[in-house]
């Protein structure tokens, strides 16, 4: 009769894993990467001509940082405090005010007829501009309009932009879409020489 | 002669350690899952900025990395103080993106090349002008997903 295999003996298992635990602890990097994520426009085709959008005066607000990161939106300038609640208040025209963006009804799929603001806010900055003072500006943008979807899912859904499901996203993001635009930078360049 | 009765006989048996690898394998596979390898060697000093409507990035695989600031200040006596671009581990200028990005979206396959993020990180105190710069080459290599690397700001309690 064969003997019984004994137990091996399991006693620096423990060992080796906590080597192999500490190398990754070691080699690895936990942090989330997170930021502001944005789309650029596409590079216009240099054989045709761009065709410039022509879009209405009283729709565009500039916002402009120059290049000793002082602010300047609609017109006045502004300490960054207030900018998130100048642009709801250029987008959304309470009042209906004729000097502010024009509304336009837009029929969306799956929801009915809306009234979408038609406001482009033109961000432009010079070369000298901290890119911490643009970050800062951006962020208040991007929260003007998120704040602002957030009140349109609220009112129709009852429920916040992000718990949304995302056929309801999607229509939320149609009554408010993020016109953001960037000014070419070869014209900021110009400006200041 | 009298003799001590020992304990052992009674059956105090050693704490058994049998399942401490498994624990701590538990662990490491933890780490091993939320983790990732550190990507790069940073050759120039990048504070990034704050700010509070963040976004997290889904796919890090999908992500490729150009870091803007000043040198580091072992290579500043080679490269001086003004704010260079870093593309994977060393020191490039705005010419060398168009091939770092061919690169990358090379590397990556058919289906997620389009969903390529490419993340600014730039210090704070960086000006905008070489930003610009390389906005205006990623929009002509047509890498338009981008995202500005930023710190989640710390909330402030009272106003």
């Amino acid at each position: 009769m064969a003997k019984p295999a004994g137990e091996i003996n399991a006693g620096s298992m423990a060992d080796i894993a906590f080597l192999l635990l500490i190398f990754f602890l070691v080699t690895t990097t936990m942090d989330v990467e997170t930021g502001i994520q944005r789309r650029l426009p596409p590079m216009p085709d240099e054989n045709q001509q761009a065709e410039v959008e022509q879009i209405n005066k009283r729709n565009i607000m500039v916002v402009l940082i120059n290049s000793s990161d002082r602010l300047f939106a609609g017109g006045q300038e502004m300490h960054i405090t207030m900018l998130k609640d100048k642009v709801k208040e250029f987008i959304t025209n309470p009042a209906n005010l004729p000097n502010m963006p024009e509304k336009r009804e837009n029929d969306i799929e799956g929801f009915g007829p809306v009234m979408v603001s038609r406001a482009v806010v033109s961000l432009q900055n010079d070369r000298g501009t901290s890119y911490d003072a643009y970050i800062q500006v951006q962020n208040e943008l991007v929260k003007a309009f998120n704040e602002l979807r957030d009140d349109f899912s609220m009112q129709h859904f009852g429920k916040k932009y992000e718990s949304l499901d995302e056929d309801q996203q999607r229509i939320v993001r149609d009554a408010v879409p993020m016109n953001l635009s960037e000014r070419e930078p070869r014209e900021v360049t110009t400006r200041r020489r | 002669m009298a003799t001590f009765k020992t304990k052992t006989d009674k059956g105090l048996k050693p704490l058994s350690t049998a399942s401490l690898p498994d624990i701590v394998f538990m662990l490491l596979f933890f780490f091993m899952i939320s983790t990732s390898f550190r990507q790069t060697e940073r050759v120039v000093s990048v504070k990034l900025p704050e700010a509070t409507e963040i976004a997290k990035l889904d796919r890090k695989d999908l992500a490729s990395y150009i870091n803007i600031g000043t040198p580091i200040p072992a290579y500043q006596s080679q490269f001086g103080t003004e704010a260079r671009i870093q593309l994977n581990d060393s020191f490039s200028t705005i010419d060398d993106i168009r091939d770092f990005i061919a690169a990358s979206r090379e590397s990556m396959s058919e289906a997620d090349r389009p969903l390529m993020t490419v993340a600014l990180k730039v210090d704070e105190n960086v000006r905008m002008g070489i930003v610009t710069d390389v906005k205006q080459e990623l929009r002509r290599c047509s890498a338009l997903r981008i995202m500005y690397s930023t710190r989640r700001k710390a909330e402030n309690t009272g106003f």
